[in-house]
């Protein structure tokens, strides 16, 4: 059993097809009447958030007290990182809690796996600057295996900003993982090179998009642009924006949110049919439920020397 | 395998027919649902709600549970497979019986119940084993028992069926190493 989620690369197929299992069994879970089991009853989970974020953070707490977990969210405003504690003195206090899991959100690439190595607990990468997202990236393969059955296959172009995105990157990795062929689209300017070394294709204008089975949009990070990346967010959208006329009827469209209308995506094709945005909202939580369950449990403690052995395959005990 | 077969096929139908009968006669067959703890006891489950529902004339819904979630050891071992639970009518009211292929410590029965009450709150719950083999942890008895099987804590009592393993059939054996 793995003991963190840093990157992508830290699963293999077999890893995500499990975790796509667990996370359709937490959806039975989601339509009880009760919707909490008490799994991670008695374990501490930290949420330590030095990002703005409303959907990666509430379905994380969500998922954490729907496990029955003790759940502690710091955030970096009004806490002591803003009276200038390190990282790593907030992690080492934050430890003596003895939480399970921590996870972190933070600006900058790597943090996540600089808190693996001064915690015992596991760690959960939230989205660690233009590093990866990992959780992101598995609820998006979620959703389109929950709408589709399978990624084998699946043409599916990722466009806009990649080079701010930590979640392009995650979602190259997990498509590809998943058997998809990916192309990753954008200006020039926002491509990195290293992307074609992920195994993916790359284009520079979306003429050849009519090919795709799903079109996922990446936000344009605003607060990401220190420099003159695009000339304008209006030229952005004439050659990039998808809209009604660039979203064919049996593509699928996919955003992680949250959306900029009007710029990566016109209002038009939020609100068509097409749009699984809401859908990738849904699987947050039994996604994230799952990775908290894939990396806490059977992690607590020794088994006791009288414990039973694990069930044989056939017949239970 | 050299398992010694305290049931075979045809004793474990006619065990089945008898607890379908048993669960007639208790409960009436009124307000009645019958639920499979996975897996083998999902499998038994469903033969047992097509003898009761041939008995009574009624349709009587079935479900089924996995009750990984609600373990009281997840925290110090790796978990077997997850299979999503079914339980796709109101629980409110019903009596609700539990099916199991084999009874042991009862912790497992113990979580099964759990995990009935976040659905709901069900006027009963009954407990069907094909075998009861002792050795229990907690006060839980069955209300239902094809067979009784004292065991010795060295071995293993499987019950086979043939929608997974390809043969009806209940055996002792030694336990495999984990």
């Amino acid at each position: 059993m793995r003991k963190n989620l840093i990157s992508i690369d830290d699963l293999t197929r077999a890893d995500i097809d499990r975790i796509l299992a667990l996370a359709a069994s937490f959806a039975e879970v989601s339509g009880r009447e009760i919707k909490k089991v008490p799994t991670l009853r008695g374990r501490t989970v930290i949420n330590l958030f030095y990002e703005a974020s409303t959907r990666t953070s509430s379905s994380f707490e969500l998922a954490a007290k729907r496990l029955s977990a003790d759940l502690v969210s710091v955030k970096s405003v009004g806490s002591s990182v803003d009276k200038g504690e390190s990282l790593k003195d907030t992690v080492l206090t934050l430890s003596a809690y003895d939480p399970a899991a921590v996870v972190i959100r933070s600006p900058h690439a790597g943090a996540a796996g600089l808190v693996a190595r001064w915690t015992t607990a596991s760690v959960i990468n939230a989205g660690d600057g233009k590093h990866e997202h990992p959780t992101q990236a598995l609820l998006d393969v979620y959703t389109l295996w929950r709408r589709l059955g399978t990624l084998d296959g699946l043409n599916l172009w990722i466009v806009g900003d990649v080079l701010h995105s930590r979640v392009a990157r995650s979602c190259v990795l997990a498509f590809t993982r998943m058997g998809a062929e990916v192309t990753v689209c954008g200006p020039p300017t926002l491509i990195p090179r290293e992307f074609e070394q992920l195994g993916c294709r790359v284009a520079y204008s979306l003429d050849d998009a009519g090919e795709a089975d799903v079109l996922y949009a990446l936000r344009m990070q605003r607060e990401r642009m220190a420099g003159a990346y695009v000339p304008s967010l209006r030229e952005y959208a004439a050659n990039y924006q998808i809209d009604g006329r660039r979203l064919g009827a049996g593509q699928l469209l996919m955003h992680p949110g949250p959306v900029n209308r009007g710029v990566e995506l016109a209002s038009e094709v939020i609100d068509s049919p097409q749009a699984l945005i809401t859908q990738q909202v849904e699987s947050g939580v039994v996604v994230r439920m799952a990775v908290l369950y894939e990396l806490l449990a059977g992690s607590g403690a020794p088994a006791p020397a009288d414990a039973e052995p694990a069930p044989a395959p056939i017949g239970a005990a | 395998m050299n398992d010694n077969v305290v049931l075979d096929a045809e004793d474990m139908r006619r065990t089945l027919v008898r607890i379908s009968h048993e669960i007639v006669e208790k409960t009436g067959g009124s307000r009645l649902a019958v639920v499979g703890i996975h897996r083998r006891g999902a499998v038994l489950a469903q033969r047992v709600r097509d003898l009761v529902a041939d008995l009574v004339g009624e349709p009587i819904p079935l479900g089924d549970i996995d009750i990984s979630f609600y373990r009281d050891d997840v925290a110090i071992r790796s978990q077997p497979t997850v299979h999503a639970s079914h339980i796709e009518f109101p629980v409110d009211g019903m009596t609700i019986v539990l099916v199991d292929d084999v009874l042991y410590t009862g912790r497992t029965v113990r979580a099964a119940i759990d995990a009935l009450f976040d659905y709901g709150r069900p006027a009963r719950i009954q407990l069907a084993v094909v075998a009861d083999r002792g050795h229990r942890e907690l006060p839980i008895r069955p209300d239902y028992v094809g067979k009784n099987l004292p065991t010795a804590a060295s071995e293993r009592v499987f019950v086979r069926v043939t929608e997974l393993d390809g043969v009806d059939e209940v055996t002792i054996g030694e336990r495999m190493a984990a």
